[in-house]
């Protein structure tokens, strides 16, 4: 059947929704030390610039301020209040990791004004996200599901642990490349087992990181594919080699003709004179987090590599290529000092 | 005393308390399987719901008696003097009341915390003559006797634990309810072990094969906190502690981090632990419900020997 001319019209690209992770993500590569009036910063100029959605808490989500993965300036409520505060438009998200953070953590920040929680689990444990989803759910939160360190299992399980999310009240499940080891075939496989799985129950997002240089591709990779909501954070400040740049995004997608709803011009701006100025390391593909990406090494433990390599005199490539090779999952920072204490002792044995 | 591994006692020896215990899953076939070689508990019953139960007829392949009849039935016997809860919360909750109405102590490994919280390396005499005690978590039972270890020698402001599993040790019951074993556990690191303020963290983990149970502790210490005597306690702790869990072993020595302006002009000792497990009835690396079980069966010894030196008292 032929299509009559006068039906064709400019195909409008279907909106996608983009998150900057800058104030939870990020917060990683400034060792949990934004202060209040670094998240008013940023929130305020990201939500004139257009964001729909910015996430603001600990680097390891709610309750993440510990021995084990570092100590916050300043508690998730006080984060969350100080952006809540700067918003007009923008929703703020938080994140939570079950084992970590509780339901009573929710809470909290949803009284300080969050309005989405974004519930973490490793890719092959879904089931320990069911109780938050739906307490999120009960308090009236938009849900976003992740399912983190994506590339360790195949599309069809991923999207089997997806639906347990999208069952549990979930409205967006994400890949997540936590080691930024997905190369952009893998994102599509990923991605498309996923939306075929949801269909309209959930959407479907990416998180992306630049340890194979890969975050914006496969951002595009998984847009294509279908996912409506993606992540990024300015100037890629994040875990690792630090995530998908958020200007950047924003500037591709314009150029693409996708509808974002933020100003990549002004997302510019907050990157260079905004975010910039306050940030003394920005993170870098360097040796290290190379390894990460190609051993799947969960970003956030370069950092603390570097500092057991530090105190037990052994290389930050080398301890991450072990926790690589034993498997270790995000929250097992503590694995990084055990394994480090075993390289020295072989060093001097 | 402990109980002496690979030995079954004596059936009927004098003085001996009886148990029954409910729930017959995993965790209370591996229970039975330790019970079975106590010298200080006579193991009569086990307690399920289903007839078609596997536990139930492993249990009666083992000569205990089983009946698939609940509580009720428990309830028409010659009641024992200790009861094993390994069903549910919400069984316990239902179950308690009656166990004490029957004059039966219960030992609780549900997070139901309807009694003291017990950990047998640190305060079971304590609670020896309570009706009800609350054995905590599989991550607590691995790492309150270590902030203990350090709390007993200097003061501890804060302790954290890291708790790594592996997933298939983690039953759906835990999946469901993991904000349950973060805040109970969190809860007995500053009531039991010692710490003013305690946090638990845990992460199941899915490599092949199955990792073996790990448990990180880390306790804030003063700057002027005697390191010796804490690597000394510490030591001691793990010893105390292997008597009833063989697999429990520290895998290094306490390492001492000096004091941080990020952990308020805190020091740091941290302590990092492998539990392997004595593979009963579970397998090795499920090392979080064999410390559990072992914990559970030893509290109950503890029991059973202060109520037999009440009785001789009398």
């Amino acid at each position: 059947m032929s299509t009559p001319e006068h039906t064709q019209t400019i195909q409008i690209k279907p909106f996608v929704r983009l998150t900057d992770s800058t104030l939870r993500d990020g917060s990683h590569a400034v060792r949990h030390q934004f202060t209040t009036s670094d998240v008013t910063r940023v929130a305020a100029a990201l939500d004139a610039a257009g964001m729909p959605v910015i996430e603001v808490t600990h680097g390891d989500g709610l309750a993440g301020s510990s021995f084990n993965y570092g100590f916050g300036r300043h508690t998730d409520a006080e984060l969350v209040a100080a952006a809540v505060r700067s918003v007009r438009q923008a929703k703020i998200a938080v994140l939570v990791l079950p084992g970590l953070g509780t339901v009573h953590d929710l809470k909290e920040v949803h009284s300080a004004g969050a309005q989405i929680a974004r519930v973490a689990t490793h890719c092959t444990e879904a089931d320990v996200s069911v109780e938050h989803f739906t307490a999120a759910r009960e308090l009236g939160m938009e849900t976003v599901g992740f399912l983190m360190l994506s590339h360790r299992i195949g599309p069809d399980e991923l999207a089997r642990q997806a639906r347990i999310m999208a069952d549990a009240g979930c409205q967006c499940v994400y890949v997540v490349d936590s080691a930024g080891a997905l190369l952009p075939d893998m994102v599509r496989d990923r991605v498309q087992a996923l939306v075929a799985e949801l269909g309209t129950d959930a959407q479907v997002g990416f998180h992306g990181h630049q340890n194979l240089s890969l975050g914006v591709a496969n951002s595009i990779v998984a847009y294509e594919n279908g996912a409506r909501q993606i992540d990024g954070t300015l100037c890629a400040l994040g875990a690792g080699a630090g995530n998908t740049p958020t200007e950047i995004l924003a500037t591709v997608f314009d150029v693409m003709g996708i509808p974002t709803g933020v100003d990549a011009a002004k997302v510019l701006d907050v990157a260079e004179e905004v975010l910039k100025p306050m940030i003394t390391r920005l993170p870098v593909a360097d040796r290290a987090s190379i390894v990460q990406g190609r051993y799947g090494v969960y970003n956030s433990f370069l950092l603390h590599a570097e500092r057991a390599a530090d105190r037990y005199g052994v290389s930050s490539h080398e301890i991450l290529q072990k926790v690589g090779e034993a498997g270790y999952v995000g929250g097992q920072e503590d694995m990084i000092i055990d394994v480090a204490i075993g390289l020295a002792a072989q060093r001097t044995a | 005393m402990t109980s002496t591994i690979g030995t079954r006692a004596p059936q009927g020896a004098g003085g001996r308390a009886t148990a029954a215990i409910v729930g017959p899953g995993n965790i209370g076939t591996d229970l039975l399987v330790k019970l079975l070689r106590s010298e200080l508990i006579d193991v009569r019953y086990m307690i399920g719901v289903d007839p078609a139960s596997d536990g139930l007829a492993r249990a009666r392949s083992l000569g205990v008696q089983a009946s698939a009849g609940g509580v009720d039935w428990l309830l028409r016997q010659q009641v024992p003097d200790l009861v094993f809860e390994a069903t549910s919360a919400k069984a316990h909750l239902a179950n308690a009341d009656r166990y004490a109405a029957a004059g039966i102590t219960a030992i609780d490994l549900t997070p139901a915390a309807v009694g003291p919280f017990v950990c047998p390396a640190v305060n079971a005499d304590v609670h020896a003559d309570a009706p009800n005690v609350n054995m905590i978590t599989c991550g607590g039972q691995a790492t309150i006797p270590m902030v203990h270890a350090v709390s007993r020698v200097t003061p501890v402001p804060y302790a954290e634990i890291v708790a790594s599993i592996a997933s298939r040790s983690a039953g759906p019951g835990t999946r469901a309810n993991i904000d349950e074993f973060t805040e109970t556990t969190s809860h007995a690191i500053e009531a039991v072990g010692g710490a003013a303020k305690g946090k638990a963290i845990i992460i199941l983990n899915p490599v092949t094969p199955p990792m073996i149970m790990r448990d990180t502790v880390f306790c804030a210490i003063g700057p002027d906190a005697d390191k010796d005597a804490i690597t000394e306690s510490i030591h001691r702790m793990a010893q105390t502690v292997q008597r009833y869990v063989p697999g429990y072993a520290l895998r290094s020595d306490p390492q001492f981090d000096d004091p941080n302006p990020l952990w308020h002009g805190n020091g740091r000792v941290g302590v990092f632990l492998e539990v392997r497990g004595n593979g009963d009835y579970l397998p090795e690396w499920a090392g979080n419900l064999d410390i559990m079980t072992a914990a559970a069966v030893r509290a109950g010894e503890l029991i059973a020997q202060a109520k037999n030196a009440k009785a001789a008292n009398k």
